[in-house]
């Protein structure tokens, strides 16, 4: 088979979906055939880019770090900008992550969304296109037109379909986001006045002296630090994901929050390799601030959507310390050998935490579809009423907390590991999480789960639906799957994760 | 004394929409009110038939005419096809609105007509003198529009206020033209820089005559602190008027400050580009900043000109032809974005309302899901998201700033200038999302369908997928800037 455009499928197919679900409308209610039609065609388009994703998985060859699925064709000729598409082993596991999530928000949203349903699945295709835009890009600036573009829809999801204030939320996203993708901008625009080219690759071999590196890098760590989010710039996450709607959490939470994680790997390190060894201090103590001091927020909050939100920035804080723990590692062993553990170890989280992360605000918004609260204290002894719920509920909480046998272990595990290698300290601090994160997650699930059914509402609840099970079913496997078998997943990224340890140790001054 | 016939072709569109403004001035008077339409055809038709001329000049070269005070040149020849552009869609958009206002009279058009005439021979201007006859042109026939509700208070306020401002404005560039004249002798743009050059820059006269000129230029771009007039002018004329004032005269301001400034006055780059700067960057500032505290949209769309203003400024700074170029794409854009923008306005008013607050924009996702996002494309557009093509405008002066500095000298004051765009593009952002977060995420508190005419209809989602189709394909219009300059 010939996968010429297979890349280019994969993007314009949803967003052509999406197109024509907005076309088809809402119809006159949720009974309407219009609207059934339309709700067809959005399943059916995040299926078909699913199954057009396989390929991707089966056709990737694994021994070579090299661009893969290369497309390359001028498009703005006065810039020397490129349609310019690739992946390779650091891309692939989160477009397969983009793919995999979609369908599942698309069958979660079904009915329930009464509101102008066209405008919300067209919104989540059109997304799901360009975050695969994103992680697909090789040209900086055909990267940055998805990196923006992808805020368009995302804004209107939280600002149309979001809770009480979700004008609040959604604008303070956007300018969040927005601030901090600009700086990202000029420097881009730099190297390419430097350069000549916009081509990533270009950049990666483009030596750069010592103190543009280090300015490019903060303007670099300023636009991935938000969407990570890191400390002390996380707080935009919260307000967003408690506002959003339970799809917007989701996609959120499972793959915007990776755009930063990925523009680590592919833009800041290969291409700043000093100055990511010289600030490696700022960006280890950060996660570990991620790590410790978010845990212990997560630990008081009293809104389930908050709690996960927090959670999700303590975890993303495993990702930045397993991608920059490198040269401390180099520097108390002396060899970089077993450096791509970390890297590796924070690729598999970023994996894992947007199944688990997304299954969790899937299981707050089943919640929160019967009772319209997100309040712990509003809830109590839901396994009485919803006993297969709970099941799946308790199932993730695990996950979350690193139980072994589930991928939130797998990630965590190695990047433990790779950190004990570099200091104790470190892996101690790293360590608490294990505490932390088994506190805050179980402390919920015991308040929401367990114990006497608390009010009327919780008694008169009904379990978990064929739709929704369904979703959550997915998932389970999912998380389990790549707990006890992570291999397929480590050995996809494997060769690519070699050669980022190769370029992240050259100097490039 | 010989008599020698000039060359009259390079200045050919010019003279067949003067030819038709008469006509269209005469056939008015024979037509009756219930019949004025028969005006608006003929205003659209002269509109066409000098966009043909344009088109049919197509001069590769700059071709020099009237001894030497006419220049056509293929710069000028798309600004041209753009204003003239422009003005079918003033022309397009406002026809239902000034018949529902009572407005229905032929003198808009002819005024509108007579405004286009002044913008192509400042376009074509060759001398200064030639300059200031076109801005005076264009400048009567606005102050005239903005008074032309002579029933309404508010606009013939701001009439009076943009008339005194713009005499003043006025006369501060003839004063800048009398200095320069003085001291070099030379009117015509190529003998100024001739003589500049020869005289060498450091004249303190001249620079004198300069900043006169920079003030003038300033003034007709609205740029800080020469913007005072803007807002309230935007505000005060009806919208039709708004739009036109806030589309084609921008893309003349450009060419005034390129022919004085790039043609006329390049040995003094050094001395204007600090103005320049100054302007530019105080203009970011307010404009931006002012934007947010405003409730109506007109005034908004007002303040966010003159934040536009300060890229388009910026990109003239540079003193490169990337940064001209920039500049000129960045005009072409904004007007397209802008005369889209007021169209909306005028769209969402009717019969005895005007929709001139940014509430009157709530809910309108749910009236019209199409024009929802149409103002969507806009306001993106403007904000600088990509993929609409402001993102590209907005890129291309940064890059240009970026580039140019380079080789300056002081190469770090580009960087704080892309810098300073970018965050003024941030602060921008934020009154664009109000507008959008109106018409996608309030409830309406107006449900009464859009009774805007089909052809309006057509055109404005014309208007505004360009600005969508220009973001994703924008090559071609980059290729044809940076073609045309230089």
């Amino acid at each position: 088979m010939d996968f010429d455009y297979l890349l280019s499928l994969l993007i314009w197919l949803p967003i052509a979906g999406g197109l024509v679900v907005l076309a088809i409308g809402d119809g006159d209610d949720a009974a309407s055939p219009r609207a059934s039609a339309m709700r067809l065609a959005a399943l059916g388009t995040s299926l078909a880019t699913l199954a057009a994703s396989l390929p991707l998985f089966t056709g990737f060859d694994r021994a070579s770090a090299a661009m893969q699925f290369v497309e390359r064709m001028p498009w703005i000729d006065t810039f020397n900008v490129f349609y310019h598409l690739g992946v390779d082993g650091l891309s692939v596991p989160l477009i397969l992550l983009t793919t995999f999530i979609t369908p599942l928000v698309v069958i979660a949203g079904g009915r329930s969304i009464t509101k102008r349903p066209a405008q919300y699945f067209a919104a989540f295709l059109i997304l799901e296109g360009l975050m695969i835009g994103v992680f697909c890009a090789l040209d900086a600036m055909l990267f940055y037109v998805f990196w923006e573009a992808m805020l368009v829809p995302m804004f209107l999801i939280i600002g149309v379909w979001g809770g009480e204030r979700r004008i609040y939320a959604t604008i303070k996203f956007f300018l969040y986001t927005f601030l901090g993708s600009v700086f990202m901008l000029v420097s881009l625009i730099w190297l390419y006045v430097q350069s000549g080219s916009y081509g990533i690759l270009d950049f990666h071999a483009l030596p750069i002296a010592m103190e543009a590196q280090i300015l490019i890098f903060l303007a670099f760590l300023l636009a991935f630090a938000v969407k990570v989010p890191m400390w002390p710039v996380h707080t935009w996450l919260p307000d967003a994901h408690v506002e959003a709607p339970t799809g917007g959490s989701v996609v959120l939470a499972a793959i915007m929050l990776k755009m930063g994680g990925y523009g680590f790997v592919r833009l800041s390190l290969p291409i700043l390799p000093d100055a990511s060894q010289a600030l490696d201090w700022l960006m280890i103590a950060l996660s570990l601030i991620a790590v410790v001091y978010i845990g212990f927020v997560a630990l008081v909050q009293q809104d389930m959507k908050k709690l996960i939100a927090y959670s999700s920035i303590a975890h993303m804080g495993f990702v930045t310390l397993g991608f920059f723990v490198l040269w401390d590692i180099e520097q108390s062993t002396g060899s970089v050998s077993g450096a791509g553990l970390g890297l590796t170890g924070g690729m598999v989280q970023m994996v894992s935490h947007g199944l688990i992360s997304g299954a969790l605000f899937l299981c707050v918004g089943v919640m929160y579809d019967r009772l319209h609260t997100r309040n712990i204290a509003d809830y109590g002894g839901v396994v009485n009423t919803m006993p297969v719920f709970a099941a799946f509920m308790v199932l993730f909480a695990m996950a979350n907390a690193g139980l072994p046998g589930t991928s939130g272990f797998v990630g965590e595990f190695m990047v433990i590991l790779s950190s004990f290698q570099a200091s104790f300290w470190y892996a101690l601090l790293a360590g608490t999480t294990l505490v932390l994160g088994a506190a805050y997650t179980l402390w919920m699930v015991k308040r929401v789960i367990f114990g006497d059914v608390a009010n009327e509402g919780v008694a008169g609840l009904a379990d978990v639906n064929g739709r929704e099970f369904l979703v959550l079913g997915i998932l389970a496997a999912a998380v389990l799957l790549l707990g006890v078998w992570p291999a397929p997943l480590v050995d996809l990224m494997s060769v690519s994760v070699d050669q980022l340890v190769e370029q992240m140790s050259r100097s490039k001054l | 004394m010989d008599f020698i016939v000039p060359d009259f072709s390079p200045a050919l569109p010019e003279i067949v929409l003067l030819g038709l403004i008469c006509v269209v001035l005469l056939a008015d008077l024979f037509v009756t009110d219930e019949r004025r339409i028969i005006t608006w055809w003929l205003a659209m038709a002269a509109v066409a038939v000098t966009l043909l001329a344009i088109l049919g000049s197509a001069p590769d070269l700059r071709t020099l005419t009237f001894s030497g005070s006419y220049v056509a040149d293929p710069m000028g020849q798309i600004l041209k096809i753009v204003s003239v552009g422009l003005m079918a869609l003033v022309f397009i958009y406002s026809r239902q609105y000034l018949t529902e206002a009572g407005l229905r009279r032929g003198e808009f058009y002819t005024l509108s007509l007579f405004a286009l005439l002044g913008i192509l021979v400042m376009i074509s201007a060759n001398t200064l003198l030639t300059m200031y006859l076109g801005l005076e042109m264009l400048s009567l026939a606005l102050y005239a529009l903005v008074a032309f509700d002579r029933d309404s208070a508010v606009a013939a306020e701001s009439a009076m206020k943009y008339f005194v401002l713009g005499a003043i404005a006025s006369g501060m560039l003839l004063f800048g033209i009398s200095y320069l004249y003085g001291v070099t002798g030379a009117i015509e743009f190529g003998p100024l820089s001739l003589a500049i050059r020869d005289a060498g820059p450091d004249d303190v006269a001249l620079w004198f005559g300069l900043a006169f000129l920079v003030v003038g230029i300033a003034f007709k771009f609205g740029a800080v602190p020469f913007h005072m007039w803007l807002p309230d002018v935007y505000q005060g004329a009806r919208t039709p008027v708004t739009l036109l004032i806030g589309s084609a005269p921008k893309v003349a301001a450009f060419a005034l400050a390129m022919r004085i400034l790039v043609d006329g006055l390049p040995e003094l780059h050094g001395a204007w580009q600090g103005m320049l700067m100054i302007l530019a960057v105080l203009s970011l500032g307010v404009g931006n900043v002012v934007a947010i505290a405003q409730t109506n949209i007109k005034r908004m769309l007002a303040y966010s000109t003159i934040g536009h203003v300060g890229f388009i400024l910026l990109g003239i700074f540079t003193g490169t032809e990337a940064g001209y170029q920039a500049a000129m794409y960045y005009t072409i854009t904004y007007v397209l974005m802008a005369a889209g923008a007021f169209g909306m306005v005028i769209l969402l008013s009717r019969r005895g309302f005007e929709a001139e607050e940014i509430s009157d924009f709530k809910g309108l996702n749910s009236r019209s899901p199409w024009f929802a996002a149409m103002m969507a494309c806009f306001m993106f557009g403007m904000a600088g998201i990509p993929p609409w093509v402001g993102f590209w405008a907005k890129l291309n002066v940064i890059s240009a700033v970026l580039d140019a500095g380079r080789f300056a000298p002081d190469g770090v004051i580009y960087t704080w200038l892309a810098i300073l765009m970018v965050v003024f593009s941030v602060i921008g952002a934020y009154y664009y999302l109000r507008v959008l977060k109106c018409v996608y995420f309030d409830a309406p508190e107006d449900s009464a369908p859009l009774t805007a005419p089909r052809e309006m209809q057509v055109v404005l989602s014309v208007n505004a997928l360009a600005i969508l189709g220009l973001g994703l394909v924008p090559g071609t219009l980059l290729a044809l800037c940076a073609s045309v300059i230089g």
